[in-house]
């Protein structure tokens, strides 16, 4: 299992060092186009953009742990990542929370059987005001209701 | 309350985030003007108006662009901070989903206005859906023009770059924001002396709010004495207020400062949902001391009238909680937020978000004594002031808030009292 960046993103990578005072400002950028390619980061990822922005693996390593959305572990082929902080809370995240679970039949934190789909819950996604939110992968979906999940988990197959 | 629209005045047209559109409705108008002021002179142009950050802070923005240096050997960075992550708040968003062009703008003479030729825009991970309608809006800026090796015709170059964070709360602290896009972990710097500008990659670098930009069009455009014709003498001009929590209309809607609360709630969100009554109301974001129905209905929308009150203004996201509302669950809830977005280099803040967390759900389980009220208190005490940034100190006066206003909830959780 060894990771290489498409040569698309390698462009890219070298047009963005144009435009930063050092490529060590870099390693976010690089990481995620590593999870857009395999949809988590590798150790063997780490290890590339550590030798492309000349820096140590272990500070490369140490940037991918500290940010919650970079994911170290294999996730589904959807990842769910539903907010749970106070106006979704304030406003049906609950209920929409069980619905997913019996849906799914997983809880938060697990994958489904058939690695479709990963549960999450988040902290605030910045979407208050149309509270409850999750998140599916890259997309948002708001103002949840279970019929609503309904026909998300429809479209996602 | 009259209508007050300036950031917000292109959001109700068709393709608002498109270049024609913006273009139609006067976008770009601004930057002539501006390229025929001295940079200082736009500086003082903003300290006239009293503009005020919109990021959570108020801090005058004139003052702090005034700490760049016009004679520095070497580059000078805007950041712009997109990182939107405070609970309660989505106005950014709607900047950047609905008049992109209108940052841009504001980039463009706040960069003139501090000798920058490098932009960055710090955008939360999550809102990927709006960083590619505003990389969108970038990328015609190029194609016409407007922003690459000569801005609209002058001799300026400038570059903008989005960059993407990848969910840090904390990332959204100014300091951490720039570690953060030197590509290390997210941690507030210590910073010795107030008075300095902050640095990326060791030069001076402006970091200011995406609606705090927005703005500077409007004021260079129309003169200082315009933006002062809203709000108050100390608190000048509009600030995009949210709505969340119980009201029947949710949303973000423009208004001047110094305008009632609950005449706000009343007339944007439509009143509390359901007909209920209202108990309580976090004024500027999740990190400012709650108010109850009764300071709520009695407090202006300004940055000193929520002071008297004890609290902050902060971004002016308002989440608003009805009579049925469990003030010891929201609280918890908050907790947990706290808990996990702690950046951990500080023990006061790293261990005492956990304990706080901890008292409180063991309250919730009818696990409590007497003293863990108290407690609670205490902990958070220690929390004030020790720590490298104002984070742990924002934990603190919510803890308190919740607990010396709601007590009574507290104490009906302790055991037996149930
Ligand atoms: C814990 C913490 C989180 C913050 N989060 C944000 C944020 O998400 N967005 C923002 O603009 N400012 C945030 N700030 C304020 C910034 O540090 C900074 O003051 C602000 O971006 C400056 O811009 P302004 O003066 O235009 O408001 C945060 C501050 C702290 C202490
Ligand atoms: S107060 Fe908390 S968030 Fe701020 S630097 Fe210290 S540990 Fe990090
Ligand atoms: S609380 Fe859920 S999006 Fe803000």
């Amino acid at each position: 299992m060894s990771f290489v960046f498409t040569d698309e993103n390698l462009k890219k990578i070298e047009a963005l060092k144009e435009r930063y005072p050092s490529p060590k400002a870099l390693s976010l950028p690089c990481l995620w186009m590593a999870q857009h390619q395999e949809s988590m980061v590798s150790m063997e990822a780490v290890e590339v953009i550590a030798e492309l922005l000349d820096t140590p693996p272990m500070e490369i390593y140490r940037v991918a742990t500290f940010y919650t959305m970079l994911n170290l572990e294999p996730v589904g082929k959807y990842h769910i990542q539903l907010c749970k902080t106070l106006s979704c809370a304030l406003c049906g995240k609950a209920e929409v929370l069980k619905h997913l679970q019996e849906r799914l039949d997983i809880v938060p934190g697990e994958s489904s059987a058939d690695g479709k789909f990963t549960l999450t819950q988040v902290e605030c996604l910045g979407s208050c005001g149309t509270a409850p939110v999750m998140q599916v992968n890259d997309v948002y979906y708001e103002e949840l209701t279970p019929e609503k999940i309904d026909e998300i988990l429809e479209t996602l197959r | 309350m009259r209508e007050s629209k300036i950031v917000s005045r292109k959001f109700g047209h068709k393709e608002s985030h498109t270049l024609q559109v913006a273009r139609k409705h006067g976008g770009y108008s601004a930057i002539d003007a501006a390229f025929a002021l001295e940079a200082t002179e736009i500086i003082d142009i903003i300290k006239v108006s009293g503009l005020r950050g919109k990021g959570g802070g108020g801090a005058p923005v004139g003052n702090k662009w005034a700490l760049m240096p016009q004679d520095h050997d070497g580059p000078s960075y805007l950041a712009v901070n997109a990182d939107e992550s405070e609970p309660g708040t989505f106005k950014d968003r709607q900047i950047m989903a609905k008049d992109p062009h209108l940052l841009i703008e504001g980039i463009i003479i706040t960069c003139y206005a501090i000798g920058a030729h490098d932009a960055y825009i710090y955008i939360r991970g999550e809102y990927y859906q709006f960083q590619q309608i505003l990389q969108k809006a970038i990328d015609e800026a190029y194609a016409e023009g407007i922003i690459g090796e000569k801005v609209m015709g002058h001799d300026y170059r400038l570059d903008i770059t989005i960059h993407r964070g990848a969910g840090a709360y904390i990332c959204g602290e100014k300091s951490a924001l720039l570690e953060s896009m030197e590509g290390k972990r997210g941690h507030p710097r210590l910073k010795p002396q107030q008075k300095e500008p902050e640095w990326y990659f060791g030069n001076p670098t402006l970091v200011n709010n995406v609606e705090t930009i927005a703005t500077v069009p409007f004021i260079v455009k129309k003169g200082a004495k315009a933006y002062r014709l809203y709000g108050t003498d100390s608190s000048p001009g509009t600030l995009l207020f949210g709505l969340s929590g119980h009201v029947n209309r949710p949303g973000i809607y423009e208004a001047e400062f110094g305008v009632s609360m609950l005449e706000y709630i009343e007339q944007y969100g439509g009143g509390v949902k359901g007909g209920k009554r209202l108990k309580a109301v976090i004024p500027g974001g999740a990190s400012t001391p709650v108010l109850t129905a009764q300071e709520a209905s009695c407090v202006r929308l300004d940055y000193e009238d929520l002071r008297v009150m004890g609290s902050t203004l902060g971004t002016g996201g308002m989440i608003v909680m009805d009579e049925d509302t469990c003030m010891v669950s929201a609280l918890k809830n908050l907790l947990e937020f706290y808990h996990h977005e702690s950046c951990g280099q500080c023990t006061p803040c790293r261990e005492g978000t956990g304990w706080v967390d901890g008292i409180v759900e063991s309250l919730l389980k009818g696990e409590g004594t007497e003293e863990d009220v108290d407690r609670l208190l205490d902990v958070s005490q220690t929390m004030n002031g020790k720590t490298i940034c104002v984070f742990a100190p924002a934990v603190s006066g919510v803890i308190d808030s919740f607990v010396t206003k709601f007590r009574g909830e507290f104490e009906a959780y302790l055991k037996g009292a149930r």
